[in-house]
């Protein structure tokens, strides 16, 4: 993989696991690989921000909760977790896929991040048709004035 | 003023011990579940995540189970909690353009490309009480419509991340209809962090709007429109839906993102402006808020609107919602309970000199010569 194509795979691989269910990846990666805690998964905020009118100037919108940490695997590769909430083994799974991935991103890809995708799919998918069923059909009735 | 008073521990110990069985309820019925608050008091929980301008669904059901109900409580415990969080940064402004609505209605233009999406509204409702509701909380549920899944609305997994449904205001942008909304990478002021300094600059006066308390600012957002500083506004749009939260972690090198929260976004179409020699153009208000909270967004975009009558080259009318002084400073409902409730504290000591001198002035009445011999 070039170190393009690496990053770019950190990088989406690094949103997936942000945005599952704290569950799922428990069950996904059930035994934690031997690792060294960089930095033990810590509780705080990031600031959310927003733009006037949408595109234009930023403003600060509020915060929200984020659990952070990092670790280094025997292989010595370094895992980075970011995500949203307070579940610290959340966090602590997103780092050391991060990591496992560095090693062996072919097997993270089949044995978790495959399964993340389709899932995320299929929940966005339920909400998509939701909100589909629920859009107007507008229809005019004739009123024969134009003829 | 007030005085050090000893002797109310065991009466407050009792109290509070009272308020948690208050708050548990008769024994025999089930306790009641931070996730059932969660997820069926979602609207309650939004309000409380967007004016304890803290996003954390999970918190905000504590929070209101803590507060038995009272959301300025509850927004008072959540304000206080986040005081206790480090803060790791600030993400990049979400990009509502890409939000995967649920939501999203115009009242501008019937045919938005798009479409409109009603999404779980209120509106259209009779506004009758459901009587099934009581008797077993269940409804009907019947997802299987006998439609089957239209396969153009199903997303495939190698779909873009980001899918853009256009701001329909857009439409209006391209033609110099309305004022453009330029982007401004300046880093916006907090008040999180420093006093806010009055006149405010508009980012600053949208972070008050976006935290600040929701009756107040419906009943502001009213009164522009019946006409204290009125300003025509059209829900340009009104979209609900879910954002991609993006970060740049310097340890990595790059951005990523690391959570999506739901949003409300209302923009308004307003009243135009134009002279001899420039052409008329609509003017813009802005509403973003936490979750599902359009009355909210909506009133925020009211108030936003009037309050930038002095850069609109409008006249001061004299009305609340203009004055930013009176609305920055009085939005928040932290602030107001705070000094609101404070007056049932002891105040034996201010309360004493006042009889006092009360007394003395009934006394001078009652009595003239003796005021005069004094």
């Amino acid at each position: 993989m070039s170190s393009e194509n690496a990053q770019e795979f950190r990088r989406a691989a690094l949103g997936l696991l942000a945005r599952a269910p704290a569950a799922r990846l428990a069950e996904l990666l059930d035994a934690l690989p031997a690792h060294e805690l960089l930095r033990a998964p810590e509780i705080g905020t990031v600031m959310l921000r927003g733009r006037a009118g949408g595109t234009g100037a930023a403003f600060n919108l509020g915060e929200m909760t984020v659990t952070r940490a990092s670790i280094r695997l025997d292989s010595g590769a370094v895992g980075h977790g970011y995500v949203q909430g307070r579940d610290r083994t959340h966090a602590l799974r997103a780092a050391l896929i991060d990591a496992m991935g560095q090693d062996d991103p072919a097997g993270v890809e089949q044995r978790i991040l495959a399964p993340l995708r389709a899932e995320e799919a299929a929940r966005r998918a339920e909400t998509a048709r939701d909100a589909a069923k629920t859009r107007v059909e507008f229809f005019t009735l004739v009123r024969g004035e134009d003829e | 003023m007030y005085v050090a008073v000893k002797g109310g521990e065991r009466a407050i110990d009792a109290a509070h011990d009272w308020l948690d069985r208050a708050r548990r309820g008769p024994a025999a019925q089930a306790v009641l579940d931070t996730d059932q608050i969660r997820d069926q008091l979602a609207i309650g929980v939004a309000r409380v995540m967007a004016e304890g301008s803290l996003y954390d669904p999970d918190l905000a059901a504590l929070a209101i189970k803590q507060a038995r109900g009272d959301l300025i409580e509850a927004i008072f415990l959540i304000r206080a909690y986040r005081t206790t969080l480090p803060r790791f940064g600030a993400a990049l402004p979400v990009e509502t353009e890409a939000m995967r609505v649920k939501r999203r209605v115009s009242a501008t233009f019937k045919d938005a490309p798009g479409g409109q999406i009603l999404g779980p509204t209120f509106d259209y409702t009779h506004r009758l009480l459901d009587f099934r509701l009581m008797a077993d909380g269940e409804l009907d549920r019947d997802d299987t419509d006998g439609t089957p899944p239209d396969p153009g609305a199903m997303p495939c997994v190698d779909a873009p991340a980001k899918p853009a449904l256009p701001h329909i205001l857009d439409f209006l942008n391209r033609d110099d209809l309305i004022e453009a909304a330029a982007p401004d990478e300046a880093v916006p002021g907090d008040l999180t962090r420093e006093p806010m300094e009055l006149p405010a600059e508009r980012p600053l006066r949208l972070q008050a709007l976006a935290r600040g308390d929701e009756g107040f600012l419906l009943g502001l957002a009213y009164s522009t429109q019946r006409g204290y500083a009125r300003n025509h506004a059209f829900v340009g749009e009104l979209r609900i839906g879910t954002v991609a939260v993006e970060m740049d972690i310097p340890e990595l090198g790059f951005a990523i993102e690391i959570g999506e929260v739901e949003l409300t976004e209302c923009e308004t179409v307003n009243q135009f402006k134009g002279s001899r020699t420039e052409p008329a153009q609509f003017t813009r208000g802005y509403g973003l808020t936490f979750g599902q909270t359009e009355r909210k967004a909506i009133s925020m975009a009211l108030v936003d609107r009037a309050l930038r009558w002095a850069e609109l080259g409008e006249d001061d009318q004299g009305a609340p919602a203009q004055d930013q002084e009176f609305v920055l400073s009085h939005c928040d409902n932290i602030q107001a309970t705070g000094f609101l409730e404070h007056i049932k504290l002891p105040h034996y000591v201010d309360f004493q000199a006042e009889l006092e001198l009360v007394r003395r002035l009934r006394a001078s009445v009652e009595d003239p010569a003796q005021e005069g011999a004094e």
